[in-house]
């Protein structure tokens, strides 16, 4: 009993200390981050195939146009990007009924009863020479503006925000704010 | 006196590091199954533009990746500045798009090809016009489920 000693202290397991470090870097360093703006491309036309034209109603569509100096053009007017989140959901609202914004139609849902949906489309082209970063940041205004919209109204019905509904709730929203992102082909006016 | 000799001598017991490795091991099969390897290097700068609006990739095993942006610095010498186009491991042009797309096809089970997403890591300097090329060839490709790859911000952010 007398002849015990004090321990050293165990150094084999510094390695695996170290080893939990590098573990704990990599989960704070960013890794390969794998998130981003989710769109859907539409289908190339069959060339054989007439193509139908589809007749719009002007009013019906917003046309935003971003030019090579990465400028906006929203409806005719020039704007600035902060506000055309704000343009964007009047326009598909149109809360006091402007005839110059989208045309809404009474439609049946299921778990909803009547509700106006709007005819609206956004028609967005931009130039060859904008910026990749300015046309993200009007893809993201867009798609905030719907997802706003689809936020306001899951509140107001299940009193919850759209992305903690359940599935067929979600398809309700989604029917009644569809994501109608249309884009044209880019224009070549600032050269290359 | 001798009771304090005593207690000197004793000391404290070793703590037991026998489960230490079993606790890392564990972390380290942790991440084995949850991330997945990245697929050969990127020859291409690609700082991603900011976005509030992101959302997640459910299926990392389906997602294809188009990188574009201006070649590595030590790429330039042979490429120059030039915004390019790269799939798997090395430049390509816009022919390659459809071909790439068809491997990559190829390469999934068939149940899942309707599933596939195609994730485009763009830097933000780049010109609209190649990235425009490009979602025509994925058209064509048919390869319609995409995603700008975007680098999250808070929604109370100022996007530059």
């Amino acid at each position: 009993m007398a002849s015990k000693k004090v321990p050293e202290i165990n150094a084999s397991s510094t390695a695996d200390i170290a080893f939990l470090l590098l573990v704990f870097f990599l989960v704070t360093t960013t890794m390969d981050t794998d998130n981003g703006l989710v769109r859907k491309l539409p289908p190339m036309p069959q060339s054989k195939q007439k193509q139908e034209v589809q007749q719009v109603n002007k009013r019906n569509v917003l046309p935003v146009l971003v030019n090579s100096s990465d400028r906006l053009l929203v409806n005719g007017e020039p704007t600035d990007i902060s506000q055309l989140r704000a343009k964007t959901k009047e326009f598909i609202v149109n809360p006091n009924n402007n005839p110059h914004l989208s045309a809404k139609k009474m439609k049946q849902f299921d778990g909803l009863g009547n509700y106006m949906v709007s005819e609206g489309v956004v028609s967005l082209q931009n130039d060859r020479a904008t910026s990749y970063q300015m046309y993200i940041k009007v893809q993201n205004e867009l798609i905030a503006a719907f997802n706003e919209l689809r936020d306001e109204l899951s509140m107001q019905q299940y009193g919850k925000k759209y992305l903690l509904l359940l599935e067929d709730q979600q398809n309700i929203i989604k029917d009644v704010y569809p994501q109608r992102i249309s884009e044209a082909e880019p224009k070549n006016i600032g050269g290359k | 006196m001798a009771k304090f000799a005593n207690k000197e001598k004793k000391g404290l017991p070793a703590i037991s590091t026998a489960s230490l490795p079993d606790v890392v091991f564990m972390l380290l099969f942790f991440f084995m199954v949850s991330t997945t390897m990245r697929k050969g290097e990127v020859k291409v700068t690609v700082i991603p533009p900011a976005a509030t609006e992101w959302s997640k990739i459910e299926r990392k095993s389906l997602v294809s990746y188009i990188y574009i942006g201006s070649p590595i610095k030590s790429m330039q010498t042979k490429y120059g500045t030039e915004s390019r186009i790269q799939l798997n491991d090395s430049y390509k042009s816009l022919n390659d798009i459809r071909d790439f797309i068809a491997a990559e096809r190829e390469a999934r089970n068939e149940a899942d090809r309707a599933y596939m997403t195609t994730s485009l890591k763009i830097d933000k300097d780049t010109r609209m016009g190649i990235v425009s090329d490009v979602k025509q060839e994925l058209r064509k490709a048919n390869a319609l489920k995409i995603i700008y790859s975007t680098h999250k911000a808070a929604a109370g952010d100022k996007l530059n």
